[in-house]
């Protein structure tokens, strides 16, 4: 089986902070794989141990994307592939899925395309479906179990209200919710093992594209970004007998008159 | 078709979020001099006029196709997508449900436009409708316009409020191609899912991986019936263990209550994302790092089921009448 892993080296929100007039300060913000990439990679190697195939990784994103990519390869990923993206992040959706479409296509076919259910920084759960309509497959999102039989993929979905079992005929396009697995810590010898595998560096040209372009099939202007920072007070009331610390709490709830109203 | 209105559609499979996005999408169509409208798909639809007039839609555009019997989301996009081409919108208003969610983007990609998923506000400037979005796990508001047209964009269930109004709704009934979906539907296994709108509680008491078995949220219950508020719980609590089908955070509900409690909650962006409307928060964790403790106004560093206990008999007393 030919399986494409979609994994976004993505902004780590947690590193954001925000300036004193309100921007928030996004140079030098540290990356890593979106978290729930990793349960796409990791659902890919069940997959690929069960059935046999191939798994290829593939990114749209800065250079540096490299470094997050060399963790999927150690986690069990064959191949990775980098689309660089000149616009610095500031693309849509709807490019990335065009930059990410004609990277696979590229690859030549596949049997399965694997996406996280939304990103961890941009947290839009559109790439995915936009990359199958693009590519013309069915689209499955919100998977949290997935089984391939006779060309054919049952996955079961998590909706608010209901659990749907669908079967789609394969090629088609998955997205994984974070429950559907528990991705696998790379060994030390896999992380040595996986700086020999093969990794390739396109530009935009290299899949057909340009930047130009890219910037006019994006869909979406930023008009401007304004950062919370909700601070809170931080007290924290330990080493104390139970009944006390629950006295001394009980008396500042009081105090921020949010008790007994 | 087209008539010369400027039409903002509404679509939702969810009956209340739809009434939603008709009394948010009046108000905005009021500030670009154009309408609102309902769409309708279903294998049979049946379309209360009334109704809908009275939230906000001056038309209702009906599909009515066998291909749409159930949600499958590549007949939807092909129904959405042809009554769209017919009726050339300024703006799609999207229901975000998981349905939604997955409709919006292909079918933004089939009109090759842009979509601004999970809006939380619109503002019309020079006749231009932006949309506002929180990105970076809740540590930004973005303010976003769609280039192309028509501009597509979700809209969370329960965010904006359905008002009635005086208003008539006419009917549409458009044919449009829509292919068999590759897709099939074989099983569906409905969630209980609990009536509670835990967004607008004053108070909501929050449990996370430290709390040990379902039987133990009724400690939790406790406290957030003393308090008049509404329990609540992290993803792994709901989405892993299937405890609850409703969470708080990120890809959860977004809480506003006066006082809201983490229990046995670590703290991670994700679920903070769903808390920050919260005027004080409360941790109650038994490990000092927990990152909880940042996001926090008080917390007790303490095993939960030690301090939940003392914590509610104390409120007792202190909260008896006198
Ligand atoms: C894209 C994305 C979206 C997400 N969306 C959400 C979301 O909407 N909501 C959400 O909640 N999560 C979300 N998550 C998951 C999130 O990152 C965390 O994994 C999750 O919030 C952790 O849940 P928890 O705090 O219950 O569990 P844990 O992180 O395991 O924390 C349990 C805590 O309980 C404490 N504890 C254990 N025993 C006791 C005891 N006896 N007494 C006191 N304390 C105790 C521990 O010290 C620990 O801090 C999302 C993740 C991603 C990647
Ligand atoms: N730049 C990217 N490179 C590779 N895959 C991506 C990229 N952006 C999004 N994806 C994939 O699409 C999913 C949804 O992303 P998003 O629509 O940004 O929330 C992610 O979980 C990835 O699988």
């Amino acid at each position: 089986m030919k399986i494409v892993v979609c994994a976004k080296y993505a902004l780590d929100p947690g590193e954001i902070r925000i300036d004193p007039s309100g921007k928030p300060m996004l140079d030098r913000v540290p990356r890593k794989i979106s978290d729930i990439d990793k349960n796409a990679m990791e659902a890919a190697i069940n997959l690929k141990e069960k059935h046999g195939g191939t798994i290829q990784v593939v990114a749209f994103g800065p250079e540096s994307a490299r470094d997050g990519l060399k963790e999927l390869l150690a986690m069990g990923a064959d191949e990775a592939y980098l689309v660089v993206d000149p616009s610095d992040g500031r693309l849509d959706t709807m490019a990335t899925a065009e930059a990410l479409a004609a990277a696979i296509q590229k690859l030549g076919g596949f049997d399965l395309i694997l996406c996280g259910e939304a990103t961890i920084d941009g947290y839009a759960g559109q790439v995915g479906p936009r990359l199958a309509e693009k590519l013309g497959v069915p689209q499955v999102t919100y998977a949290r179990s997935l089984t391939v039989e006779d060309g054919s993929l049952i996955a079961e979905r998590d909706l608010e209200d209901a659990y749907e079992k669908v079967k789609v005929p394969l090629p088609a396009l998955v997205s994984v919710t974070r429950e559907i697995n528990t991705p696998r810590i790379p060994t030390l010898m896999a992380i040595l093992k996986a700086s020999k595998k093969p990794f390739t560096l396109w530009k935009l040209e290299d899949v057909g594209l340009s930047r130009e372009q890219l910037e006019q099939l994006s869909g979406i202007e930023l008009v401007d970004m304004q950062g919370f920072a909700v601070e809170r007070k931080r007290v924290v009331i330990k080493d104390k007998p139970v009944e006390e610390a629950v006295e001394e709490l009980v008396s500042y709830l009081f105090k921020e008159k949010v008790l007994g109203a | 078709m087209a008539g010369e209105a400027k039409t903002i559609l509404a679509y939702s499979e969810n009956p209340d979020t739809l009434f939603e996005l008709l009394s948010e999408a009046r108000e905005l169509a009021g500030k670009i001099q154009g309408e609102a409208a309902a769409v309708l798909l279903g294998e049979k639809v049946e379309a209360n006029l009334e109704e809908l007039g009275a939230y906000g839609a001056s038309k209702v555009y009906i599909v009515e196709n066998p291909q749409l019997k159930g949600f499958q989301v590549e007949a939807y996009t092909d129904a959405l997508y042809g009554v769209a081409e017919q009726v050339k919108p300024e703006l799609i208003l999207i229901g975000a449900t998981k349905r939604g969610k997955e409709l919006a983007p292909r079918l933004a990609q089939r009109l090759k436009t842009g979509c601004v998923a999970e809006c939380v506000g619109f503002e019309v400037a020079d006749g231009e409708i932006q949309m506002k979005r929180i990105v970076y796990a809740g540590k930004v508001s973005s303010l976003q316009k769609v280039k192309g047209k028509p501009a597509v964009a979700t809209v969370p269930p329960r965010l904006f409020e359905k008002r009635k109004a005086e208003g008539k709704a006419e009917a549409v009934s458009l044919q449009v191609e829509v292919k068999a979906p590759k897709a099939e539907i074989l099983e569906v296994k409905p969630k209980e899912v609990s009536g509670v709108r835990i967004e607008e509680a004053e108070v909501v008491v929050c449990g996370g991986r430290g709390i040990k078995s379902k039987e133990d949220f009724k400690l939790l219950g406790e406290l957030a019936e003393i308090l008049g508020g509404q329990v609540g719980c992290s993803r792994p609590i709901a989405a892993d263990r299937g405890w609850f089908t409703e969470w708080v955070g990120l890809s959860g509900k977004k809480v506003k209550p006066t006082l809201y409690f983490a229990v046995g909650v670590s703290g991670a962006i994700q679920h903070v994302a769903g808390i920050r409307g919260s005027k004080i928060v409360v941790a109650i964790n038994k490990d000092p790092e927990a990152p909880i403790f940042a996001d926090a106004d008080y917390g007790i560093v303490g095993d939960l089921y030690k301090v939940l206990p003392a914590l509610i008999e104390s409120l007792k007393k202190h909260l008896k009448k006198g």
